[in-house]
């Protein structure tokens, strides 16, 4: 959130490129400090905006939100864009006894699950989307209710209907075409989703994932609760991204407070945050061997992913990081001699963590079954808005801690690893890579740790609405908070790297052999908790 | 190839000493809060402190604040809110298996049969990932439950055990359902977790049942958010009849433990 003056200079030139193509047509306004562009026009104009800032200013796609008011629909767009620092935020707002909009899924795909989503949440129609079918809502759900809406109780147990109806359509129309469904109940601790491998044969054609088994609602039970509540719903939601996540939301509170953690608070944050991407990173190198059994290889891992787990467990009470953020900073602070174990531990794990890499890249039976499997292109990871160390194998360096750099990141330096080839192989080398810049990073920062206080004296709350960011182990994670003057939130929104990265999952898992797909599976390393909600 | 014998080789054993030898590595359990006062003269200060618990772990009874484990999600706003505050100590302690029925009972499912060899089947029920992780660690050189006759299973037809992790959600309830009904008897359930305890942050709701219990029956449960992985090998090892459960008491879930199948 730094405030870079080019960023300033960007974003005035941007407002009035807009103001004079859409004159009297759209109201801009600039946000100097959260480096922010805001345009609020009308529905019609909303796929030639959207045209505009994909194609010619070359934005992605980062969230679609949509917010209930008494009497209108409030639609935000959120765009960000690769090099610059800025945001767009593009509204769209219509009376509520509408439902309808344009889909901009023909236009940007990343929309796609966002708008069949908001579709399912809210009952909204987005015309002209190619598949708007349920996503999140499965058959136990009667038609016409749609749980996000205000007057819908979410207090009290919903009677489901007690159906087993849903059937799986193929789409593989052959002589011997069959479907092998793999889930929701399936390997060892594996999370719960459903995955339909249609196959003539040996191969596998196509596959087609549903997802959302577990949907917990946790936006909608947010709703009402004061923010110490949702602090907990935020962290604990995915627990494997419990502290990026968590860091989001604390962000967003604070920005709509108007209140900045201490330098000493930032910096532990970004140490923190780096800690748990290491350890992240480390389980998911322990999942790939895993999925190719290579035994030695998975155990190695596994001790090294103890051990991390280990460390955040001696020095901060809780093994996820659970606990340690609060809205204004940290919870937790590290003495010296407690640096001193965290940043000589990380680099013992790291040393070993290098060891296993150099014996993993020449193990030529491993690389084979990586190579050239689960391949995602530059072009689709662009076109699906994919984020995280997805996007970056396959040529798109996208990381908000770069873009947006948010708690102590635009004082750092680091980069930002990328691969090129996209399959899981370049998957597998970017996790370590991007394991060795953790620990660049934490080795540099724990060093000159600010002094200080870690968490603003008082927390004086103002009613609002803000977005938070961070780039989770996953990553790019969007929370958009809105309370009220009370401190109560009235809609919480999450937007997470799991839930945009499965979109682009059947790019991979397209024409392959059938042992393959643990593999791809593996070096997606998604999370089901974090994508359900 | 013969680099990666020779690895692990050179690894040596991980492996910890439990249920033989107490684990005293530091970081191998979060713990529950200790050291808070639990008498107070004035009961507004111990509503002060059972009011700063988010998950009811923390519960006044007239001038006395009673913790219930079976609660506890670890967040340590107690500690960091009493004065002074205190800052989390690990008290070295993980052996938490709560056995909701009397202990002759638990002893009597199993009889002596399954004492050596017991096959899990984990059944994701809407955990976070951190449940999930932990019994990936049970899998793995650090606490290697296949020396103690403790075997992961892709299939429930196969199992004795079914680890249900998570609050359950609404769309997990047939898939959870289904799972139970293919296991063949005598068979178990593990409660694993605040959430398939009774809910934990998410509680019951439009979407999720709020714990295990009410959808089938419970054997042992292990609270902790996640418990950590010695605490699942102590619970198992309680289920069949090789350590004693931590206590035995009923589950602390707001529907209570009536089971509906």
């Amino acid at each position: 959130m730094a405030q870079d003056p080019a960023n300033n200079l960007r974003l005035l030139g941007l407002s009035e490129a807009i103001a004079k193509r859409w004159h009297w047509q759209v109201n801009v306004s600039i946000d100097a400090d959260l480096s922010r562009c805001y345009v609020e026009g009308d529905r019609d104009r909303l796929p030639e905006l959207c045209r505009w800032l994909i194609y010619d200013l070359e934005y992605g796609l980062g969230s679609l939100i949509v917010e209930e008011t008494e009497g209108d629909w409030l639609l935000r767009y959120i765009f960000y864009g690769e090099p610059a620092g800025e945001q767009v935020h593009l509204g769209v707002r219509f009376n509520k006894k509408e439902n309808t909009v344009p889909s901009i899924s023909t236009i940007i795909h990343a929309a796609n699950w966002h708008e069949r989503e908001a579709h399912d949440l809210f009952g909204l129609v987005f015309e002209g989307h190619p598949r708007l079918i349920n996503i999140v809502r499965h058959e136990e759900w009667p038609a016409g209710i749609h749980p996000l809406r205000q007057d819908f109780d979410a207090s009290q147990p919903y009677p489901h209907l007690q159906v087993d109806s849903w059937r799986p359509n193929g789409v593989v129309q052959a002589p011997g075409a069959f479907m092998m469904p793999i889930g929701p109940v399936y390997a060892d601790a594996a999370e719960s989703a459903l995955f339909l491998l249609e196959s003539v044969g040996e191969d596998v054609i196509r596959t087609s994932p549903r997802f959302f088994y577990k949907f917990r609602g946790v936006e909608k039970i947010a709703e009402g609760q004061p923010l110490d509540r949702v602090l907990l719903l935020a962290e604990r939601f995915s627990g494997t991204s419990a502290f990026a996540h968590s860091l989001a939301f604390c962000q967003a509170v604070e920005t709509i407070c108007q209140v900045k953690a201490p330098a000493r608070a930032q910096a532990l944050r970004v140490a923190f945050a780096e800690l748990e991407r290491f350890r992240h990173h480390v389980a998911a190198i322990a999942g790939v061997c895993n999925s190719t059994a290579l035994a030695v290889a998975t155990s190695q891992a596994g001790i090294l992913e103890e051990e991390a787990l280990r460390l955040c467990g001696s020095l901060l009470g809780h093994r996820y990081l659970f606990g340690l953020n609060l809205p204004g900073g940290v919870a937790c602070d590290l003495d010296d001699r407690q640096i001193d174990v965290l940043s000589s531990g990380v680099q013992t794990i790291f040393r070993k963590l290098e060891r296993l890499y150099n014996l993993l890249r020449y193990s030529s039976s491993f690389l084979d079954r990586l190579e050239e499997v689960g391949l995602v292109t530059k072009e689709q990871a662009r076109d699906y808005g994919l984020v995280g160390p997805i996007a970056r194998a396959s040529g798109l360096a996208r990381d908000l801690r770069k873009v947006l750099p948010y708690a102590a990141y635009g004082e750092v330096s680091f980069e930002v690893p990328k691969e090129e080839e996209g399959d899981g192989y370049a998957r597998l080398r970017l996790l370590f890579r991007e394991a060795e810049q953790s620990v660049n990073i934490l080795g540099s920062l724990l060093s000159s740790l600010p002094i200080g206080e870690i968490a603003a004296p008082d927390l004086a709350l103002k009613p609002g609405a803000a977005l938070g960011w961070a780039e989770a182990p996953r990553g790019a994670a969007f929370h958009w908070l809105r309370i009220d003057e009370a401190g109560v939130v009235r809609r919480y929104h999450l937007t997470t790297p799991s839930f945009t990265n499965w979109h682009g999952f059947h790019f991979a898992a397209e024409d392959f052999a059938y042992q393959d797909f643990p593999i791809i599976l593996a070096s997606f390393g998604l999370s089901n908790a974090e994508c359900d909600r | 190839m013969w680099e990666w014998v020779w690895e692990g080789i050179r690894q040596g054993i991980v492996t910890t000493g439990y249920p033989a030898r107490a684990e005293t590595a530091a970081g191998v359990s979060p713990g529950f809060p200790s050291g808070l006062p639990r008498t107070f003269t004035d009961p507004e200060e111990a509503e002060t402190l059972a009011a700063c618990c988010p998950s009811e772990a923390l519960v006044r009874e007239g001038r006395q604040v009673i913790f219930r484990d079976q609660r506890c999600i670890h967040c340590y706003r107690c500690l960091r809110r009493i004065a002074p505050p205190q800052e989390w100590r690990w008290q070295g302690n993980y052996e938490w298996a709560v056995s909701p029925r009397p202990r002759a009972e638990l002893a009597k499912k199993f009889d002596k049969s399954f004492r050596r060899s017991l096959h899990l089947r984990v059944i994701d029920a809407g955990a976070c990932g951190a449940c999930l992780s932990e019994i990936e660690q049970l899998n793995k050189p650090y606490y290697n439950m296949h020396r103690l006759g403790f075997f992961l299973t892709p299939t429930p037809r196969d199992a004795d055990l079914l680890l249900v992790a998570g609050p359950v959600t609404e769309h997990m309830r047939l898939p959870l359902l289904k799972a139970y009904e293919a296991m063949p008897a005598p068979k178990a359930v593990l409660a694993l977790g605040a959430c398939a305890i009774y809910g934990g942050v998410f509680g019951s709701s439009f979407a999720s049942l709020g714990g295990v219990s009410s959808l089938i029956p419970v054997d042992i449960l292990v609270p902790g958010c996640p418990p950590p992985p010695l605490a699942i090998l102590h619970a198992l090892l309680a289920l069949v009849g090789r350590a004693e459960p931590h206590r035995c008491e009923s589950i602390a879930s707001p529907q209570g433990g009536e089971s509906h199948v």
